[in-house]
């Protein structure tokens, strides 16, 4: 039976794809919004004065 | 004061929580929602982070209990993973073994939550077993069990399981057969 190696393929291709996917969506550029959260976050911890 | 807050380690993490929060979320806006959220929370309780661990694991850790609680809130489960859709889904591996993007992705969707949580963790951003249970709470076994029932849901999905010499219906795949015999002969 080739049952093992044909298992071991698709979980190759599958986790193939699974890292074709993710990769693609690391790669995206990262929205505005993130870097003016983190500014915003540290402004309001410097205003209040509260660490 | 110093200039160098450890915080400021946290905006490397964000393209790879990102893409972890897509996975979970299936959706882009509400996606960048948990990611914001995920941000919040880690800069105000940064002092639970203990230093020296990773703080990747740290974050992605937030980010998966930010989204099941949201997520308890709005109990909604995917129902019917193999019935319709499986019909949609024509997909044949090309010649790199690659799939058609959208349609994997598709299949990918139609996992439950778990399921695509592991399957991320350990098969596509390159947390360890150990490191994936530690994240979720659960033991090694239970994240294995989950990522091997998501791959065969895949498969199944996908039709990867099924010989596809057997079936080689479609123009393309022939197309694509015919021109990698001719190279490699």
């Amino acid at each position: 039976m080739a049952h093992d190696s044909e298992n071991d393929n698709v979980r190759r291709q599958i986790d193939e794809n699974l890292r074709r996917v993710y990769q693609e969506k690391v790669e995206e550029e990262l929205p505005d919004r993130f870097k003016l959260l983190l500014e915003q976050l540290k402004q309001k911890e410097k205003n209040g004065g509260a660490q | 004061m110093s200039a160098t807050d450890p915080r400021d380690a946290i905006v490397e993490h964000l393209p790879a929580l990102r893409a972890f929060a897509m996975s979970l979320c299936r959706n882009s806006a509400q996606a960048d929602d948990l990611v914001q959220d995920t941000v919040v929370k880690a800069w105000t309780k940064f002092d639970k982070f203990q230093e020296g661990t990773n703080l990747r694991a740290w974050l992605f850790t937030i980010l998966r209990n930010t989204f099941y609680s949201g997520r308890r809130k709005a109990q909604r489960e995917v129902a019917d993973v193999d019935g319709v859709f499986s019909a949609n889904l024509a997909s044949k591996p090309d010649h790199d073994g690659r799939l058609a993007m959208k349609d994997f992705e598709n299949a990918f969707a139609k996992l439950p939550d778990e399921q695509r949580e592991a399957l991320i963790l350990v098969g596509a951003s390159g947390f360890s077993y150990e490191e994936a249970a530690d994240m979720c709470g659960c033991a090694v076994g239970t994240i294995k069990s989950r990522a091997n029932r998501g791959r065969a849901k895949l498969s199944e999905l996908l039709h990867l399981e099924e010989n596809d010499s057997m079936e080689l219906t479609d123009q393309s795949t022939m197309a694509v057969l015919a021109a990698n015999a001719r190279s490699a002969s």
